[in-house]
């Protein structure tokens, strides 16, 4: 009998698992102690675990994720979390020039084990600098995982993974998610979520059009493919759950009976992982299915506004997201 | 290759062989570079050779270092392999990093060499987290973080060293200061003047010492250690140095005078100075100072060419190469 949970406890269960089951295991951020974490997903962990194991750290993004790989090629198990995602910019060197390259730079003679967590994403009107959805940018590292959970079973199961994958591995939470309730069966142990990261999964099957979207918007797509059912179009929809790396066959595979592909992000559309989903179909066989041109429904290319209507109208909504399908359906 | 706790007074012959070492290896690097069978830049730390030997000869077995862009030295005095960083060098796949890294990267964590580093102070957060792993498993551990004067003006500089302190980790940050971080001179570069003195700023102790000076460097080193070793927190370890050598191969040094590098060269150099000592001081005699010399000299010559004979770095697996 599956349980529900919110998708904030199902990261908390997921830490704790991972605190209780590996001793080498600590998370370490800003305020994630006694206050909780600014999202509450720590919270109560510090009384379970104590001080050295669940640490609050100075405001030092950089020093937080730099000591994370000093501790991981050490032989910690270190979980970091980035208050904001935003705030990856002050530690973009350890990120990027440091976790990112150590296996491959140092002769494949080293591991840096770290799981980074952040909250991502828009619509709590917290404008420009606490909105961001920065997926993309780690997607183009070699050297990087990056995974993006959209229901409460994934915010678990997806950070299992991370934290028993071998490589650094970002996983960014959406902000708006983490207080959605669905179904949930904690895991017994860590060990149990064997499926490792860069599985898509069809959580909707559907005959007329496939609707890709990871994090929120694949939250949202499956609205839109209920929406879309009333009027007699089926969608399939698919959670892409890692972009880096991208399960372009599962993507293929429903292309190949939809002949319709519509992609979904809240990032801006330029550059963004929408168009490396596109290009795995056009650059395979999937192709010769398509029906009609490919449509994407993404974030605009501004910095996100303050404003509610503002900000509503730069993030893809459900009805953007069935409007783009009725286009896709009548090409 | 070489013991730990190598005392410049009481092994003297390790010490200075390792220095030794560490000159050949870089005399060595230069003359290949001139022969055109290197590939890209290098940092060359001739000049700097008391820094690296007098710092991790007063470390333990097990303990860690980082190190930085400027780092042939680090590797050396820290017990690893001429052969397997002059294979790296030489782009072989045998080399440390198996021609992946090259200079700026050359690591060996399974011994403790926890990394050079191409970033300017990319490797002081890294060295902080080494740290809290020796506290949170008890090792009994140290971790010795090398960085530059051009270091401090980082941010990571201060994030580092601040979390080492609440933290109470057991790290010695070793500040080479070499007068320069390029071309810009430390005196211009640092507020305050002194890497040394910003430790008082973090609550913990800061000591400046003459870096070309092998006893002095050993000496604060060993106490810095002993303190971090019994839980006493990190020490700030500023040592005063010179390179003789451009930053790396583009360098016109346009930034200082001729006039200036001979007199640290003739004045100051600290394995003339190492070697004076010993035999004015009667720890070695000159006989043993040039036998010492050539074991060095004779040591990087094998390596070099027992690095030729390696084979060469292959593209088989690199496709693959960036995931554990
Ligand atoms: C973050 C960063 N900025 C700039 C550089 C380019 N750079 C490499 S070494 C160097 C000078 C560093 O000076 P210092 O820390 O004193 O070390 P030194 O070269 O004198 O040994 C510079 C500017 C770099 N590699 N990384
Ligand atoms: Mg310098």
């Amino acid at each position: 009998m599956p349980e529900t949970s919110t998708y904030a406890a199902a990261v908390r269960a997921a830490l704790d698992l991972l605190l209780r089951h590996d001793d080498r295991v600590f998370l370490a951020g800003e305020d994630i102690g006694v206050y909780g974490g600014a999202f509450g997903v720590t919270d109560g962990l510090l009384a379970s675990y104590g001080a050295d194991r669940v640490r609050d750290t100075p405001i030092s993004e950089d020093a937080i994720a730099g000591m994370a790989v000093g501790a991981a090629i050490t032989g910690l198990r270190p979980i970091i979390e980035m208050q904001f995602s935003d705030f990856v910019v002050n530690a973009m060197d350890p990120i990027v020039n440091q976790a990112a390259k150590l296996h491959f730079m140092y002769g494949g003679k080293v591991e840096v084990p770290l799981v980074l967590r952040a909250p991502g994403g828009g619509g709590t009107g917290a404008a420009a600098q606490h909105s961001q959805s920065l997926e993309a940018w780690f997607a183009h590292v070699p050297g990087l995982k990056v995974a993006l959970p959209s229901t409460v079973q994934d915010a678990c199961d997806l950070l299992l993974a991370a934290a028993a994958d071998p490589n650094p591995v970002i996983v960014l939470e959406h902000k708006l998610l983490y207080k959605t309730e669905g179904p949930f069966t904690l895991p017994a142990s860590p060990n149990e979520v064997t499926e490792p990261l860069g599985r898509a999964r069809v959580t909707r099957p559907g005959t007329d059009l496939t609707i890709v979207g990871y994090s929120i918007m694949a939250a949202r797509a499956l609205e839109a493919a209920e929406l879309l059912a009333q009027q007699g179009i089926d969608a399939a929809v698919i959670d892409l759950r890692s972009v880096r790396p991208i399960d372009h066959d599962t993507v293929r595979a429903s292309v190949t009976k939809t002949g319709r592909l519509l992609v979904t992000h809240e990032a801006p559309q330029s550059a963004g992982v929408g168009a490396e989903v596109i290009t795995g179909v056009v650059e395979s066989d999937a192709l010769d299915y398509l029906l009609a041109p490919v449509e994407r429904v993404c974030g605009l290319e501004v910095p996100m506004p303050y404003a509610r209507e503002l900000e509503r109208s730069v993030i893809p909504q459900v009805d953007d997201v069935v409007a783009a399908a009725e286009r896709l359906m009548k090409a | 290759m070489s013991d730990f706790q190598r005392d410049p007074r009481s092994t003297p012959e390790p010490v200075l062989t390792n220095m030794w070492r560490i000159r050949k290896f870089e005399e060595a690097l230069e003359e290949l570079f001139a022969r055109g069978m290197l590939h890209g830049t290098m940092h060359l730390s001739i000049g700097q050779e008391a820094t690296a030997e007098g710092a991790c000869g007063a470390l333990q077995p097990g303990d860690y270092i980082t190190s930085t862009h400027r780092g042939h030295g680090h590797t050396i005095a820290h017990g690893g392999q001429p052969m397997l960083m002059m294979a790296e060098l030489l782009m072989k796949d045998t080399g440390y990093c198996r021609g992946r890294g090259g200079s700026m990267h050359i690591a060996d964590v399974a011994s403790g060499n926890l990394g050079a580093n191409g970033i300017v102070a990319g490797s002081m957060t890294i060295a902080a987290g080494a740290g809290l792993t020796q506290v949170m498993k008890q090792t009994g551990r140290i971790v010795t973080c090398f960085f530059g004067d051009g270091a401090a003006n980082e941010g990571s500089f201060h994030e580092a060293v601040n979390l080492s302190a609440i933290w109470q980790l057991p790290v010695v940050w070793l500040c080479e200061n070499n007068q320069y971080g390029m071309s810009m001179a430390q005196e211009l570069s640092t507020a305050g003047g002194s890497v040394a003195a910003r430790a008082s700023a973090y609550g913990i102790e800061g000591v400046a010492v003459d870096g070309n000076d092998v006893f002095a460097v050993h000496d604060a080193v060993a106490a810095a250690a002993h303190q971090a070793r019994s839980g006493g927190g990190p020490t700030i370890v500023e040592c005063s140095t010179y390179r003789y050598r451009g930053h790396s191969k583009s360098d016109r040094n346009l930034y200082r005078t001729q006039h200036e590098i001979d007199e640290w060269r003739d004045e100051r150099d600290p394995i003339a100075r190492y070697e004076h000592r010993l035999e004015t001081e009667g720890l070695l005699t000159v006989s043993d100072i040039d036998r010492y010399r050539r074991v060095a000299a004779d040591d990087i010559r094998q390596a070099v060419q027992e690095a030729l004979q390696q084979p060469d770095a292959t593209t088989t697996d690199l496709a693959e190469s960036a995931y554990a």
